[in-house]
């Protein structure tokens, strides 16, 4: 490079403004991608995007930090959009409330097998402890599992990234599972791939139709609150006997 | 747009400061969603001005997990010598999750319609 291009770069990239706009054009051209892929669920626009953004980082050597001082105004707007996640929910009080019993259900159901069986497979297969602290809220929506694996003493910014996959992997997968289990009611596909697969599951299942993204956003309010308050009383016995 | 994007960050800060104050495990924007989804309860409805600004956020609701998802590159090497486990319980519980949901979900439901006749689905 030469001395002003190098100049530029060593400005532009300490400012927050590389970062945003990089994550804004990776995302939009993720989702270009997405759309070109017929919104095939494998062209997921979070994993794309993801996916560029690491390997710019590398190719330039930026470290995350760098990146993230640009990158936290996006981040900022997951609260304020976890709070909107009220109106859709809204919109379907009156299945909601005729459905109260079978959901409340399903869901404590749900809650407990994502927790269990994502802790106990990570032993059976020989998971450090901070590593099963750190995957055992993976199926709820980041910012409350971020808060969780803190509470419980594992590493927050890893749960992060094992939530984000989580929510790409159901996202990518529920149909399949949809298909092997004849499936097919709306609300009931919603249901499932949020308590699954949080926010990243609600993003697919709006892409579907309004109904199912509604149930998602429902099981994935219901499952942050679930999980939060099940997994300090869960987590002590599901690592009993672990160093 | 001013006034709604206002209204949900004032939500949020009170399920911030009710989880702060009460010392709640539940994170503070999920209490505020819950209080949102109260007073529209009550009040019967959001205004048009909060369900454009709503729907327009929550289109790209993916678009806001990048950041979080970008810090995967802090843990690579965890990531490499735990691949297997990792992988694996990542893989098989969130199918086993999804299925066990839409299974008991879906039992209860036809368990009640043969029940009572429930009105016709919208």
């Amino acid at each position: 490079m030469s001395p002003r291009i190098s100049e530029l770069w060593v400005y532009l990239a300490a400012s927050p403004l590389l970062g945003l706009t990089f994550t804004l054009l990776a995302y939009q051209g993720a989702l270009f991608v997405n759309k070109r892929c017929h919104a095939h669920p494998l062209a997921n626009p979070v994993l794309l995007a993801v996916a560029v953004v690491v390997m710019a980082l590398w190719a330039t050597g930026t470290p995350y930090r760098t990146y993230f001082d640009g990158a936290q105004f996006v981040h900022f707007l997951l609260g304020p959009a976890t709070v909107a996640l009220a109106i859709p929910l809204y919109a379907q009080l009156g299945r909601l409330k005729r459905m109260a019993v079978p959901l409340l259900v399903a869901l404590l159901a749900g809650s407990i097998t994502a927790a269990c069986s994502a802790v106990l497979i990570g032993r059976l297969f020989g998971a450090s402890a901070a590593t099963l602290l750190s995957l055992a809220p993976k199926s709820v929506t980041t910012p409350i599992a971020m808060g969780i694996a803190e509470h419980l003493g594992g590493l927050p910014s890893l749960t992060a990234v094992l939530v984000i996959l989580t929510g790409i992997l159901g996202a990518v997968g529920a149909n399949g599972v949809y298909a092997l289990l004849k499936i097919d009611d709306p609300a009931v596909r919603g249901f499932a791939l949020g308590t699954a697969s949080h926010g990243i599951g609600t993003a697919r299942a709006f892409q579907v139709n309004e109904q199912t993204g509604a149930f998602s956003a429902l099981a994935m309010g219901l499952n942050g609150l679930l999980t939060a308050l099940l997994l300090p009383w869960l987590m002590p016995l599901l690592l009993r006997g672990l160093g | 747009m001013l006034k709604a994007i206002t209204l949900l960050l004032l939500f949020q800060l009170a399920g911030e400061a009710i989880s702060l104050l009460l010392k709640l495990p539940i994170p503070g924007p999920v209490i505020g969603m819950a209080l949102l989804f109260a007073v529209l309860a009550l009040r019967g409805g959001p205004g048009i001005e909060l369900r454009e600004t709503a729907q327009q956020l929550l289109q790209h609701l993916s678009l806001l997990f990048v950041p979080a998802g970008v810090g995967v590159m802090l843990h690579w090497q965890r990531m490499a010598d735990e691949w297997l486990p990792i992988v694996v319980s990542l893989v098989a519980s969130t199918f086993v999750t999804i299925a066990v949901t839409a299974w008991v979900l879906r039992a209860l439901i036809r368990h009640g319609l043969k029940q009572d006749t429930m009105d016709p689905l919208p």
